[in-house]
């Protein structure tokens, strides 16, 4: 009886206090998004990551970098799986200083995205695990338990977000936005209808180009994801398994304790 | 080396003979493996097992990261992020070193409760109780030392909070903080310090761990029943244990697989989930923010640390008393280091001669209720400064305290015990129908 409370306690203990996004995200309104990637089987869609980065490189990367990323991983199976040729002509049109020739030269796969060209506008590369959604009611992280923690959700949110209302403080405009915690955000409406063409006729709505760039910052966020998963998938089966033999193995072996002379 | 009559090693070939009489590692393996364990051990008892292995696993999982991984303030985040991208396996690696750190604590609290509820602490096992007090401890020193070398804005802020407390000691506070620190704030001596510490420590655990269980294997196991293994001879003994191989080593492996089944599903399905995402934003030394919140592990002792503020009678009270030295956040800081020492002192601060709670009719509902309370101080410890869980966490923190100094002294006292039975193999029959008992030939 007790046992099972302390067991509850502990368990109840953890999910109360593993609400991992009790401060980011808390204030602003997230959406929920049905993103490919969720949950243990859920995987990332090579056409939608590769949209993601023509999104990524046609609007945020105005002002945003990527300074964690190799160039080279655009070519990783578990991510955007491009040809290698396509990834060398992505990479060359950007340049690099290099201290050995001591000039600028074009990036190869090896290099990685440029970093932020505003000062003030944070790196993305982990900016969708930085982030968060709703955590749950009282903090208890249930809703990030059962939806997921958020992060690209509230990218998507927040591209979306905007009222349409402007202020001006201190000689910089705010935004107002509904997914941003502070509600004003130096960050503009970046996102318009019809503002850019996918080569596979995607839609290019709002709704859809956020999802797209939302999905690639997950990637960027967290590229080994379809590794980890398979990784944590085989452990899971190879040891249910083993368990399953132990338990039937502690039971033999306890058999003839527990009922000696019944059997006999 | 354990008081329980049993039989030990005895060399049988040439060989063994001759490596007995000068270094007796055989004989010492099998005495340990081999120890007469309670027959009635429950589920409880697997936890110890479960942080054997966590220890081994952070242990290795922790020298591979080292590999990869540069102790500096302008690297340590980005070799984090390295190693999450170019190191082969790296992601999982780290992953699991993280999660396992939650693990660890999971199981350890576990453990102690366990200790607390069936009096594993009681005479003659207060060495074991104590040393686990001491482990316990540089855990959680290794833990937060740990959480600081990802060098992200959890690490850097938490650092500081943290090591703030030893600023509010009177007098020498401030010293001793720059002292810590390697300067004035959290810089790159502190990241260095905190990285050679965070390796040095787990050593030191793995030597106590060592002797905690050299302590309990001398005293023998406590069980669901409080009561004694019978000494009085071998066959005595041998109607009241079993070996711990294959037993209980069958038992625990069972038990750890099925743990290891949800901690690889949480690995590799929800890593972060127990994790921060500020800690996904490089460290910041001009950004402090919204909400500094610990690792879920330290949230009850967090919790009693933020109870005492100013405007608390006993904080007022010990404020006046000592002439304004003992101000509110020195008290906290006492509170918090005195809820563990509390803890460490039940030994000696618990009255009552029936060892396990089982036997305790009142005990019974106010062990409950510690429970509960350690759960609402974690959940406090999680929440703003602000009401109601300011009041919430003052009263869960008083609860702590009445647990330990006033409950189970008086208990002792005014508490009428069950009749708990005479022997351990009484118990296991009544479980297991009158026929069980010994193991078949």
């Amino acid at each position: 009886m007790i046992l099972r409370k302390i067991a509850i306690a502990a368990v109840a203990a953890l999910s109360l206090s593993g609400g991992a996004g009790l401060a980011a995200g808390a204030g602003g309104h997230v959406e929920k998004v049905d993103f490919s990637f969720k949950g243990p089987f859920g995987a990332y869609d090579q056409n939608q990551l590769q949209r993601g980065l023509q999104v990524y490189t046609e609007v945020c990367a105005a002002c945003h970098g990527l300074r964690y990323v190799p160039l080279r991983t655009l070519a990783d199976e578990g991510g955007p799986n491009m040809p290698e040729d396509q990834v060398r002509a992505y990479a060359n049109q950007f340049e690099i200083f290099d201290a050995e020739l001591d000039d600028f030269r074009a990036r190869v796969e090896t290099d990685h995205f440029p970093m932020s060209n505003l000062s003030n506008a944070p790196d993305l590369s982990l900016m969708a695990k930085a982030r968060a959604g709703f955590s749950g009611p009282y903090g208890s992280g249930i809703n990030q338990l059962i939806n997921g923690i958020g992060g690209p959700e509230y990218i998507y949110s927040l591209l979306l977000g905007f009222t349409g209302e402007e202020k001006t403080e201190a000689g910089v405009t705010l935004y107002e936005n509904t997914a941003y915690p502070g509600q004003w955000l130096a960050m503009g409406p970046v996102l318009f209808e019809d503002q850019l063409e996918f080569a596979d006729g995607s839609s290019n709505s709002m709704e859809a180009v956020a999802e797209d760039v939302a999905a690639f910052l997950m990637w960027t966020a967290e590229p080994k994801m379809m590794a980890r998963k398979q990784t944590g998938l085989v452990a899971v089966l190879f040891l249910s398994v083993l368990t399953v033999l132990l338990y039937l193995t502690n039971k033999r072996i306890w058999m003839p304790v527990k009922r000696k002379e019944k059997n006999a | 080396m354990a008081g329980i009559p049993h039989d030990h090693y005895e060399p049988k070939t040439g060989g063994e003979k001759w490596l007995h009489s000068r270094l007796p590692i055989v004989g010492l393996l099998y005495d340990t493996i081999m120890i007469p364990t309670p027959k009635n051990l429950n589920w409880m008892w697997i936890w110890g097992i479960v942080l054997t292995f966590c220890l081994a696993l952070q242990i290795i999982t922790g020298i591979i990261l080292v590999m990869h991984y540069t102790p500096h303030v302008d690297h340590a985040f980005a070799s984090v992020e390295h190693i999450m991208r170019n190191v082969n396996g790296g992601h999982m690696l780290r992953y699991l070193h993280q999660n396992g750190a939650h693990l660890f604590f999971f199981a350890v609290y576990l453990h102690i409760f366990r200790g607390l509820y069936y009096g594993s602490y009681k005479a003659p096992r207060e060495i074991t109780w104590i040393i686990g007090m001491l482990i316990y401890l540089l855990m959680m020193a290794t833990a937060f030392m740990g959480y600081v070398l990802p060098w992200g804005q959890m690490s850097f802020w938490g650092a500081t909070v943290i090591t703030g407390l030893f600023g509010a000691i009177p007098f020498v506070g401030d010293a001793l903080q720059t002292w810590l620190l390697g300067g004035p704030a959290v810089d790159n001596a502190t990241l260095n310090r905190f990285f050679s510490l965070h390796y040095l420590l787990p050593m030191i655990i793995s030597a106590l761990v060592a002797v905690h269980i050299w302590a309990f294997h001398t005293t023998g196991n406590n069980n669901p029943t409080g009561v004694e293994v019978r000494r009085t001879s071998k066959e005595d003994a041998e109607k009241d244990t079993l070996p711990f191989w294959p037993y209980f080593v069958m038992k625990d492996l069972f038990a750890l697989g099925l743990i290891m089944v949800i901690f690889f599903a949480v690995v590799g399905f929800m890593p972060n989930y127990l994790g921060h995402p500020d800690n996904y934003i490089e460290a910041n030394p001009l950004v402090t923010p919204s909400h500094i919140v610990p690792e879920w592990y330290f949230l009850p002792f967090y919790a009693i640390l933020r109870a005492f503020t100013a405007d608390v009678w006993v904080v007022i009270a010990a404020n006046w008393i000592t002439g304004g030295i003992i101000d509110a956040k020195f008290f906290g800081v006492l509170a918090m280091f005195g809820a563990i020492a509390v803890m460490a002192l039940a030994p000696w601060l618990d009255t009552s001669r029936v060892r396990s709670g089982r036997y305790r009719p009142m005990f019974k509902w106010w062990f409950a209720l510690l429970c509960v309370d350690f759960v609402v101080l974690t959940w406090v410890g999680s929440m703003p400064a602000e009401e109601p869980y300011a009041t919430i966490s003052l009263i869960a923190s008083a609860y702590w305290f009445a647990y330990f100094l006033i409950i189970l002294p008086l208990l002792g006292v005014i508490e009428k015990p069950l009749a708990a039975p005479a022997t351990i193999e009484e118990d296991f029959k009544s479980h297991y129908g009158a026929a069980s008992g010994t193991p078949a030939e």
